[in-house]
């Protein structure tokens, strides 16, 4: 690897460090944006599903014939016909099998039973709903520990070897020695709390316009993917097309959050009418459809412990936790974590021992555990920890803000192994956590709460300092369905000194056409505007995993260093020919080559670009471009410290935030405008989750937060201001010392939000209350303690 | 039947079925596709369109119902091709990420500047709370919109 350069450009260039204005905005703001629903093709039918309004049942038959004489319909598609091209099953994404249309039985409310493709969308939605199912209905199953009981149904009926609703046990850490810990322990703080299903709902929902020419075979497939090339190949494995023949194109997306990392029934049977039909076959799910069927995030029942010493030093932790998968496994998880990366459920603080269990399990609910804007099942680990700390810290009778700075790791510990495994890579917890409070004025917070006590005033004081996990590889580690967890960069600079740069990521709104232009404009000095950046064509990108677990930079953003060190390292070379010098004696900043010692003797960036195609020097290739695939050494661990200030009304249980202070180090930040964009927007989801948004289902396996007047959503009006503060510990493994953000105020958020009004009734000896904190929760807390 | 629009400043007159939504009608009989579908429950107002420059969910109104009104779309925000004062203040202030809710929210934005050119910060969260963003958390979107306030002052 080569020496790190000088990062520095001035303003013109608009190299790492400069708040650029985004590149992508231009089409944005004048309606010109490319989305899924703005494909239309020449031909081009439409699809709509029909699915089940039942949660479980066998389906005795499908009468399909009133939909088939609808005037404009071309064809119903049911399970049937899928199983005569091999595809009424599809594999998962970590092993299992989901059906692709329900063939023998229905296993939650939304399941793909039938598919009508017509002329017009309005005509296939018609038709749809004539389609009559004839169920014979199964008692639900709708949650994990009544899916595990020794007398209920069991849902996968069909997959062989399968006896009981289990779908994994997983462990991590050293149950011995953490066993050993706890019996000696001074004390032990016990937690158990749900974290609600969740669903990320970006505002776009997916979709697909599949075009396969019966023809030549090509498959031009327009997907709203957040991992283009992943699923090229998974394509190309489902479906049996040869790979060379799909082409998968991931437009404007409008919103991803891990909801566009799956394939979905959907995507399956648009794709197989189009080669049936030899015509495009466009298909966009309804709201409901998204809420109801697609990749949800969390339904974790979670326990921990933590054992503590009289000192209030943490010295061990246990956690257990029930997975409610829904009726397939379909999880987006690396595959040697069953659990995703839950056991960094150790969080910010340094002790010895953990042990950590998990069990997921089948229900009759929609399937699909996706990484909800975090990194594989980090925000639960995240939540769990952070709440536990504050109940210890109330048990041992300390401020909840000291017992962190107790138990932090220290600076000098970096690189830090914990007792699950993972290495640290770097931080400074102690500053990040005392700026916050000196930000907030936590001293004199804590003496207001206390007049206000005295006032009959509930005011609640919450922090979470979280540790993340992300920028998956190391590929020898990780995975996604067994392809390696790497990612891409191709850099081309053309004769006149312009670039274009092609990714293996995609974007869904976190502005990579600007920043990773940034990245080539630090290294090589070529203006951010002078540079396009390509992403989300398979035929026209390097191969990479995409953009989920806050992956993009850490991964690609170093591929993309990488790439033009590279061609640094040529244009030195056709630079020291050009000057007539040695090129050991060239030195290269903000897009300028010159000869130490004599600075006017210099070269830029554009004499090198003109140079490498009409005047190279011997021996060396024309041209200059290159591709770099990067594979980290190692996840890297941003973190933050926030803090939440919100008065409680006793008397409704009503809550409001007054405060949200929020310091984020995530290592050095390319564009901070963006950054702070993703912060905004996490710390909103964060919000959301812990006031309002969750997915339930009755008794009966019905979904409630099917759309947007049940699935709340926070508006402007509920969402509250933001207070952001930064430091800045690079990753040191990083090339430009950056670690990734776009998740990490959605993981950290949820703890802080929930730890204050906690906080504001902990007096009166509440020490939880499950997410979404509801004003009735809130209120049934305060009746049930006084 | 037969459906007449002034959209963007040009009269249009399509042959639309009678239960053709207006954002149908947008988005496919007139082909501007800025103007985004992301719900059917009337809550999420990405379909948002000025209706004689008042903004509606176009999800919820049927095309027939726009018969011999004026239509404003994000494609109609810019005049004598100059960006509107929000479009401007939206890229400016980073007031979209995805972009999806962005057409909407500068229109309703737009809108509100007619009748009132100096909002405070609640009353542009309440004009904008009919419209949901997933990725912003509105701060920069409410100070997109007051920078183009300024701005409107200024000149
Ligand atoms: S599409 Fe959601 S309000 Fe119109
Ligand atoms: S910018 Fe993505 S929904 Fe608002």
């Amino acid at each position: 690897m080569t020496a790190t350069p000088d990062l520095a450009t001035p303003p013109e260039i608009g190299g790492i460090g400069h708040s650029v204005l985004r590149r992508e905005d231009d089409r944005l703001i004048e309606g010109q944006g490319d989305f899924l629903d703005d494909v239309a093709l020449p031909g081009m039918l439409h699809m709509a599903i029909h699915r089940s309004p039942v949660a479980h049942a066998r389906i005795r038959g499908i009468d399909t014939e009133a939909a088939s004489a609808v005037d404009g319909v071309v064809a119903v598609v049911t399970g049937e016909l899928m199983a005569a091209h091999n595809l009424a099953w599809m594999p998962t994404l970590s092993g299992d099998t989901q059906a692709v249309l329900a063939t023998d039985k229905v296993r939650y409310q939304g399941q793909e039973v039938a598919a009508v493709i017509a002329t017009d969308p309005y005509v296939a939605a018609d038709a749809a709903a004539l389609i009559e199912v004839d169920y014979d209905m199964l008692p639900a199953v709708t949650g994990p520990q009544q899916s595990l009981s020794a007398d209920a149904p069991l849902i996968r009926d069909e997959k062989e070897g399968q006896t009981d609703n289990l779908v994994y046990t997983w462990e991590s850490g050293d149950a011995e020695a953490t066993d050993a810990v706890f019996a000696e322990a001074a004390k032990v703080v016990t937690l158990e709390t749900f974290y609600p299903r969740s669903h990320p709902a970006p505002l776009e929902t997916c979709g697909i316009v599949a075009d396969v020419n019966s023809v030549t075979g090509q498959a031009t497939v327009y997907l709203t993917s957040q991992a283009p090339h992943a699923h090229r190949t998974l394509f190309a494995l489902v479906a049996g097309l040869p790979e060379q023949n799909i082409r998968i194109i991931s437009p404007d997306l409008g919103g991803g959050f891990g909801n566009k990392v799956p394939i979905y029934p959907g995507y399956v049977v648009a794709t197989a009418a189009s080669l049936l039909l030899g015509t495009p076959v466009k298909w966009i799910e309804s709201r409901s459809d998204n809420l109801i069927s697609t990749g949800f995030g969390r339904d974790y029942h979670m326990r921990g412990e933590l054992a503590l010493d009289a000192g209030g030093r943490i010295l061990a932790l246990r956690a257990d936790v029930l997975s409610d998968q829904g009726a397939f496994y379909s999880d987006a998880q690396p595959s040697n974590f069953r659990a995703g990366l839950f056991h960094v459920v150790t969080g910010s603080y340094d002790f010895a021992a953990a042990h950590v269990t998990c069990r997921g399990a089948f229900t009759n609910k929609a399937p699909g555990g996706v990484a909800y804007r975090c990194s594989f099942r980090i925000t639960e680990a995240s939540y769990l920890i952070e709440r536990l700390v504050q109940n210890a810290a109330y048990e041992i009778g300390m401020d909840p803000a000291d017992f962190r700075l107790l138990n932090f790791i220290r600076e000098d510990q970096f690189p830090y192994t914990t007792p699950t495994g993972f290495t640290y890579d770097s931080g400074d917890y102690h500053t990040a956590l005392r700026k916050a409070m000196d930000e907030v004025g936590y001293t004199e917070l804590r003496a207001t709460q206390a007049a206000a006590r005295e006032e009959g005033r509930l005011l609640g004081i919450g922090i979470a300092h979280f540790t993340e996990a992300v920028g998956a590889g190391p590929s020898r580690t990780y995975d996604i369905a067994g392809l390696k967890m790497f990612d891409s960069a191709e850099l081309r600079v053309h004769p006149t000194g312009k670039a274009i740069l092609k990714l293996g990521v995609k974007t869904q709104g976190q502005g990579h056409e600007t920043t990773f232009a940034q990245i080539v404009a630090s290294e090589l000095g070529i203006p951010v505007t002078d540079i396009k950046v390509v992403h989300g064509d398979t035929d026209n990108t390097p191969y990479g995993l995409g953009t989920y677990a806050s992956r993009s930079t850490p991964t690609s953003g170093a591929a993309t260093s990488m790439v033009s060190r590279k061609l640094a390292d040529k244009a030195r070379k056709i630079a020291a020919h050009l000057l007539e010098a040695a090129e050991a004696d060239i030195d290269l900043a903000a897009g300028v080559f010159s000869v130490r010692g004599t600075p006017e003797r210099s070269v830029t960036i554009q004499d090198v670009a003109f140079a490498a195609y009409t005047n190279m020097p011997e021996g060396l290739e024309h041209g200059l471009e290159g591709v770099s695939y990067y594979d980290p050494p190692n996840l890297t661990f941003p973190y933050g410290s926030y803090i939440v200030v919100v008065e409680v009304d006793a008397e409704t249980g009503v809550w409001k935030v007054d405060r949200m202070v929020a310091l984020d180090d995530c290592g050095v930040r390319i564009n901070p405008m963006i950054v702070e964009g993703q912060i905004h927007g996490g710390l909103t989801e964060g919000f959301a989750k812990s006031s309002m948004q969750w997915i339930t289902f009755d008794d009966d396996g019905n979904c409630i937060g099917a759309n947007f007047m049940d699935y709340l959503v926070p508006t402007a009006w509920e969402t509250p201001r933001f207070e952001l503060l930064e430091t800045c510990v690079p990753s040191p493994h990083h090339p430009i010392g950056a670690k990734g953000v776009g998740e990490s105020a959605t993981v950290g958020s949820p703890a802080a939000y929930v730890n204050a009004v906690i906080d504001a009734v902990a007096h009166l000896g509440v020490r939880n209350i499950d997410m979404p904190v509801l004003a009735d929760r809130v209120w049934d807390a305060i009746e049930s303690a006084s | 039947m037969e459906v007449s629009v002034t959209i963007n400043g040009t009269a249009q007159s399509h042959d639309v079925e009678a239960r053709q939504l207006l954002v149908d009608f947008v988005r496919s009989t007139v082909g501007l596709t800025g103007t985004h579908i992301g719900c059917d429950t009337t809550s999420c107002g990405v379909c948002t369109v000025l209706l004689d420059g008042v903004p509606v969910k176009a999800c919820t109104v049927l095309a027939a119902q726009a018969d011999g009104h004026e239509v404003t779309t994000v494609e109609g925000l810019k005049a004598d091709g100059e960006l509107h004062a929000v479009q401007k203040a939206f890229k400016e202030n980073h007031g979209l990420q995805c972009g999806f809710c962005t057409p909407a929210m500068m229109l309703v934005g737009a809108a509100l500047l007619e009748s009132n050119d100096d909002p405070t910060e609640d009353e542009i969260r309440w004009a904008i709370s009919g419209n949901l963003c997933r990725c912003t958390g509105y701060m920069n979107i409410v100070k997109s919109i007051q920078a183009a306030a300024a701005e409107g002052r200024a000149q």
